[in-house]
């Protein structure tokens, strides 16, 4: 099987530890009176590290004044090309996944 | 005694790279009120491409690969500079090439973020380089074998990558687009230090002048190749710039980086190793001698001074922090498991 | 009143930890780790700058913060042993790290109410940061100490090696218990309840024992240095004194 790179990859090989460090998605609201923004993303164990790595990433500056993490998966999104022009609940996609027109299985792509 | 000599003038930057930025920054990602097109009508509008849109797997795999080798430049890019810190010639230096390399971690970060959201994974990367299928840029498998050295790479590199970063703060990708202006705004206090270092050191005493001009003349070259091969050698070059990704061509911005330079360092007292270097009144550039792409080449192979070194070194870290990556894993499963599900902070 | 001594003991032990964090840099376990332990070195180094350019004033003979960092032998220097020990690995540098910032943290908050009020704001800006330190360091050891087998045990072992080395922190000598006693100074003693108060709870919570006993290794006083300072102090400074009176 390819992994997302298009790699072939042993099934057999150790367990991924990037599963275990997920991704989480960082807002920063930069001064009072503003809304959080997305800044980016990283990867963390759990909550507390992600809030304390994301202190260190994106307000090493004194960026922001607030600031949310957030697990990547557990964020729902729809995006304006779906064919509901209402906007109505499509949005059980992950927020991740693009599309594209195709891949070739088992490719090495790089 | 610690503090530098009174301050460098301005850098001279060309207007060509202050256009550049002013554009970036100006432009509004929401472009015109037009509905989204398709793919081909976003990029021919100008418009950005962002994670969830339909987009042709070329398009995706050249942007992962892309992403991945500027993340791995600036991640394993911080060992030629991490063990100077150390031994930095004053306190003021070690702060300042510390804060700097941490910054290169936070944009090798960036970096790895904007192709995950592609689908890539950080881990998946990782592999691709140890294993040679991604790679990194080639002047960091020179080595820095002075602490002037720390100064011109900084100077030289980080110029040619301000001169590469700033037209991709227009690049189609969204992601992409938008870490490239965090990294930028980063990246200019990189430059202007290096910059000051050795304007320093120009003006210190004649083994200070001497270590500064040999470390320049050993890096000119590596950072000229820093723009890649020609562009008629360049293969991925025309689909790029077709999908909007590059927005200027390898032979376009290396003369650009030329011209920003030689202001500089005439400013600071350097010569370029160069005797074919001159201002051409016609072309209005400067010529100059092209770097060997032989050795480019070689060195890309993996036949450089470091590459086997900047690759172990790279997999090492990388294995032995594996129990403390597991730990914290492990960690969080079991708090998972013990709040049933409450992530506590 | 204010010794320059007492400054510069403070001083060194900042210096010296940073130094020490500034080989992780490029060889953390992860780079967001990389990013945070960077951020600490320089939170120490900004102290160390602090407290080795005010001792220079006070000294009143020229030096400055460099020429106190870089031209000093090892025997002029007046860190603590704990802070130029070896990194180990993470889980050694993770035990450092957190019996120095709770002592740091300790340390600083009664310099807020210190007599020389040059002082008492360089202790403003470093107890915020140490605060920071703790909580890396916490968050850590929790991790490592309650983590997998492995890092339980490596956990454990680091800190029976770095332990004996914690009880200088707490020992006044006379320079010390003078600066204490005209109200410029914190007497060390007086920390090490509240530092327990803190590590204890920590330890408990990582599953971790806290070692018995109060072996201190012969001449392990602050001031006297290991084998290992040698090396470091030998890296730091060769490049500044291989160029003497240069500017940088």
């Amino acid at each position: 099987m390819a992994d997302r790179t298009g790699h072939e990859v042993n099934e057999t090989d150790s367990a991924r530890p990037e599963q275990d460090w997920p991704l989480w998605e960082v807002f920063v609201r930069p001064h009072r009176g503003l809304a959080h923004t997305h800044a980016g993303s990283l990867h963390a164990p759990d909550a507390c590290l992600a809030l304390r790595n994301a202190r260190d990433l994106f307000t090493r500056r004194s960026e922001g004044i607030s600031l949310w993490v957030v697990p990547s998966a557990a964020i729902t999104a729809v995006s304006p090309d779906e064919k509901d022009p209402f906007f109505a609940p499509a949005g059980d996609k992950a927020y991740r996944h693009p599309t594209f027109y195709d891949v070739p299985e088992g490719a090495d792509h790089l | 005694m610690s503090q530098p000599i009174s301050g460098p003038p301005p850098m001279p930057v060309t207007d060509w790279l202050s256009a550049q930025w002013d554009d970036a920054c100006a432009l509004d990602p929401r472009g015109d009120a037009r509905p989204d097109g398709g793919f081909d009508d976003l990029i021919a509008a100008e418009r950005k491409i962002e994670p969830r849109d339909q987009m042709p797997s070329g398009y995706r795999e050249t942007l992962i690969r892309q992403l991945g080798q500027h993340a791995h430049s600036e991640v394993v890019g911080m060992q030629p500079e991490a063990h100077w810190i150390p031994r930095a010639p004053t306190l003021h230096r070690k702060a300042v090439l510390l804060a700097k390399v941490q910054d290169e971690a936070g944009h090798g970060l960036y970096l790895y973020a904007a192709a995950e959201t592609l689908g890539a994974t950080r881990e998946d990367m990782l592999a691709a380089l140890l294993a040679g299928r991604q790679g990194y840029l080639s002047f960091i498998n020179y080595p820095t074998l002075t602490w002037a050295d720390t100064a011109a790479l900084a100077w030289l590199t980080d110029g040619a990558a301000i001169v590469n970063q700033v037209p991709l703060c227009q690049t189609s990708y969204g992601p992409y687009a938008r870490a490239m202006l965090r990294v930028c705004r980063e990246e200019s206090f990189h430059h202007r230090q290096g910059f000051d270092s050795l304007w320093v050191m120009m003006r210190g005493t004649a083994a200070q002048r001497e270590m500064a001009a040999d470390a320049v003349a050993r890096w000119w070259y590596p950072a000229l190749a820093m723009f890649g091969p020609p562009d008629a050698r360049s293969t991925h070059s025309a689909q790029s710039m077709a999908w909007r990704i590059k927005r200027f061509s390898n032979d376009e911005l290396r003369q650009r980086f030329v011209d920003v330079c030689v202001p500089q360092a005439e400013l600071l007292g350097v010569t370029l190793p160069d005797p074919a270097m001159r201002w051409n009144a016609e072309r209005r550039h400067y010529d100059f001698t092209p770097p060997d792409f032989g050795e480019l080449t070689q060195v890309i192979r993996g036949h450089g001074p470091c590459n086997r070194q900047r690759l172990e070194h790279r997999r090492q870290v990388h294995e032995e922090g594996r129990w403390v990556r597991e730990a914290a894993a492990e960690y969080a499963r079991k708090h998972a498991m013990r709040n049933g599900g409450q992530d506590g902070t | 009143m204010t010794g320059s001594g007492y400054l510069l003991s403070l001083g060194d032990d900042a210096l010296i930890a940073a130094q020490r964090m500034t080989q992780w840099c490029a060889s953390a376990p992860e780079l967001e780790e990389d990013i945070a332990l960077a951020n600490i070195a320089l939170d120490l180094l900004g102290q160390a700058r602090a407290l080795l350019s005010y001792a220079g004033a006070r000294e009143g003979a020229g030096r400055d913060e460099d020429a106190l960092a870089f031209l000093r032998d090892p025997e002029e220097f007046g860190n603590v042993q704990l802070v130029e020990l070896p990194n180990g690995d993470f889980a050694v540098t993770i035990a450092k790290l957190l019996f120095f910032s709770v002592y740091q943290e300790l340390l600083y908050d009664g310099l807020l109410r210190s007599r020389d009020s040059a002082l008492a704001g360089i202790a403003g800006k470093a107890v915020k940061e140490c605060a920071y330190h703790v909580d890396h360091a916490v968050c850590w050891t929790l991790r490592l100490g309650d983590g997998t087998a492995q890092s339980h045990a490596r956990m454990s072992r680091a800190v029976d090696i770095i332990w004996p080395y914690t009880h200088a922190l707490f020992i006044a000598d006379a320079a010390t218990a003078a600066q204490a006693a005209c109200g410029v100074g914190v007497d060390p003693a007086t920390l090490r309840a509240p530092w327990l108060d803190r590590v204890r709870p920590v330890f408990t919570e990582a599953g971790l024992d806290l070692p018995e006993g109060d072996w201190v290794p012969l001449h392990g006083r602050r001031g006297e240095h290991t084998e290992s300072f040698g090396l470091l102090l030998t890296q730091m400074q060769a490049l500044h004194r291989a160029y003497p009176g240069a500017r940088w």
